[in-house]
């Protein structure tokens, strides 16, 4: 068993609901960073695909789940981990490759897997497997959903509109929450999607909720219709969240433009909600979590 | 007959495992399926007998997420030649989330694809490509025989946690199941072994096995086709050989060849599948490797031509493997 996790990077108890949202995006934020740095100083072996810039969507959605739901994830799948399972040591071990991490350094950053989370770097061919899980609740008569995390990219795929149209016709309760960051690796969505993603919805008979925000508290309240009437209704929902990736693809591969990128970093999602908070309470918050943060770095190094 | 014991495990299971889901194209009755494997399941079961869309891979990619989630699914490719549709599925996620995720998982699905020629289907209806699923790491390939039941079959599948690509030859659909019994198989002298752990190998003869100089080891319907040449060989030329059936293609067990080949010191494999980077290829390497210098001959491989599997009755005749093609390699090897 893993330690509980550490309630300076998941939510303390006094912690007011704006502060709890800000303190786990701020969580992912910092632990995407240490990744990067780590990387770049030699640490770490592989690749990893960093969240920067779009936490909101993971905090937003992940608040409104519960034991029993299943989360399946794709390559850019930190953030929804660590706000579903708060395992920030067990997911750097992961990444550095340790038998402690949390598929004994198998599966590395993309291929994770916790009770009720998975999460693989084929894109799109996730979505049948989410399917499946919904269809196992809803043959199992209880109330969980199944939710399903994907980007705009992932629309190239076939097996994509394969899974909308049986998880409609067999009315699934299956959330698809399509994080929309307007690029696949490095090439527009203008130069690979023609039409737009709620039509493609819309063409299944599947019900959408359509955000352009990196705002979490917008998004927590569209994830909390979206969850609740799949919940309740038994059948598929969409979930398109308009964002930004601030960081690279991966590594190193980031040719956008550099006013772009600068123009969102000032509605990125802690800029954005983090204003709501009293100066104090923000910097109390963001030396725990780096507190919390440089403690694991440290242990899992010594590891 | 094949298709109705088929069937009837399918029934069985659905009856007595409630973890058990099959999906397919056109499996609803009326219909039933394109070769009847699934006639009466939707009546008798409709929430577990799922028919669904033309959608290969979205079917085995659900098939997954039931399997983790602790169901057995069992999924009908109405052509094995469709699967192909769901290679991803198979090679990218079913059998990757058991050993991705360090062993937190299983994903036991079962896909059953019907394949095979002889039917005058033509190129995209006719092929038996069970050799790009050979060698898959974490995946069991299994093959329906004429001499191996395929409830028991079945059921040892379902017990286990392995995904597996069960081949069904369509023309074994219509042929009864020979069962080993009081050592005999049908006319031959004949019996089943198996390792600890693995499904079982049928071996049978004509004479006793100890007179034999060649052994031959075939699956599926080429062992139908592998028996008619070995009974026509002991008949009309005095050329013994002793023939060996695994009901699982990969991984191998090569225990019971292994123990015949060091009787005959000779092998013919045969197989319906185009030849070359196949099944017979590798038995060659690895028993070639295992008994270098105890084998009077290279390993004889015997398999179909290259290209497309035409659809004309005279040109597909040409192209598949036969029994006289068999009877060829048997003979020489007999030597």
């Amino acid at each position: 068993m893993r330690p509980d996790p550490d309630a300076r990077l998941t939510g303390m108890p006094d912690d007011s609901r704006e502060t709890r949202l800000y303190r786990r995006m701020r969580f992912i934020r910092r632990f995407e960073e240490t990744l990067l740095s780590l990387f770049e100083e030699g640490a770490l072996n592989g690749t990893t695909h960093a969240c920067v810039g779009q936490e909101a969507d993971c905090v937003a959605v992940i608040e409104h789940l519960r034991p029993g739901d299943h989360i399946f994830s794709n390559h850019r799948c930190h953030g929804h981990y660590l706000a579903w399972t708060g395992d920030a040591a067990g997911l750097l071990a992961e990444v550095m490759g340790k038998p402690g991490g949390v598929v004994g350094g198998i599966g590395g950053s993309q291929h994770l897997c916790a009770p009720g989370f998975k999460s693989n770097g084929i894109l799109g061919g996730t979505l049948p497997a989410a399917a499946g899980i919904a269809l196992a609740m809803k043959l199992s008569g209880d109330d969980a959903i199944s939710t399903v995390f994907m980007g705009d990219g992932a629309w190239g795929e076939g097996v994509v509109y394969e899974t909308m149209n049986m998880a409609s016709l067999w009315a699934l309760p299956l959330l698809v929450v399509v994080e929309n960051n307007g690029y696949s690796q490095s090439t527009p969505i203008r130069l690979n999607m023609a039409g737009d993603i709620a039509t493609r919805f819309a063409a299944f008979g599947i019900e959408t909720a359509h955000i352009d925000s990196t705002d979490v508290l917008e998004i927590d309240a569209a994830a909390a219709q979206q969850v609740a009437a799949v919940r309740t209704e038994r059948r598929p929902r969409g979930l398109i969240i308009d964002t930004y990736r601030l960081c690279h693809h991966s590594k190193s591969d980031d040719n956008r433009p550099e006013e772009e990128i600068a123009e969102r970093w000032t509605v990125e999602p802690l800029v954005v909600h983090g204003r709501r908070l009293p100066d104090d309470v923000r910097g109390r918050v963001d030396d725990e979590v780096e507190a919390a943060i440089s403690e694991i770095v440290a242990r899992e190094r010594a590891a | 007959m094949l298709v109705r014991e088929l069937n009837a495990a399918l029934h069985h299971f659905l009856e007595t495992d409630p973890r058990v889901v099959v999906l397919g194209e056109d499996i609803a009755d009326p219909y039933g399926g394109a070769f009847k494997v699934t006639r009466g399941l939707t009546t008798a079961y409709p929430d577990r007998v799922i028919t669904t869309p033309v959608s290969e891979a979205g079917m085995v990619g659900v098939a997954a997420g039931l399997a983790m989630s602790g169901y057995r699914p069992i999924v009908e490719i109405m052509f094995g030649d469709f699967v192909t549709l769901a290679f991803d599925q198979v090679v990218n996620h079913v059998t990757k989330y058991p050993a991705m995720y360090g062993g937190r998982v299983t994903c036991p699905v079962i896909v059953r694809v019907p394949s095979g020629g002889h039917r005058g289907y033509g190129p995209t209806h006719s092929q038996s490509l069970e050799k790009h699923f050979l060698g898959v790491p974490g995946l069991l390939v299994v093959a329906a025989s004429p001499f191996h039941d395929p409830r028991t079959i079945l059921g040892q599948l379902l017990q286990r946690d392995e995904p597996v690509i069960y081949v069904e030859h369509k023309l074994l659909y219509a042929e009864p199941i020979i069962r080993p019994a009081g050592g005999r198989i049908g006319e031959a002298i004949g019996r089943e072994a198996a390792s600890p752990g693995q499904l079982p190998t049928v071996s049978l003869s004509f004479v006793e096995a100890d007179d034999c100089t060649a052994t031959v080891l075939a699956y599926g319907y080429t062992a139908l086709l592998a028996m008619r040449a070995l009974e026509e060989l002991a008949i009309e030329e005095e050329v013994f050989a002793e023939l060996v059936v695994p009901a699982q293609l990969a991984p191998m067990d090569w225990g019971p060849v292994l123990e015949s080949v060091d009787r005959t010191g000779s092998l013919v494999t045969v197989e319906e599948g185009m030849a070359g980077w196949s099944w017979g290829t590798q038995a060659a390497a690895d028993v070639g490797a295992s008994r270098f210098g105890r084998l009077r001959r290279p390993v004889s491989v015997v398999a179909s031509g290259p290209g497309v599997i035409p659809s004309s009755r005279e040109q597909e005749r040409r192209v598949l493997v036969g029994v006289e093609q068999i009877k060829d390699a048997v003979r020489e090897a007999s030597r």
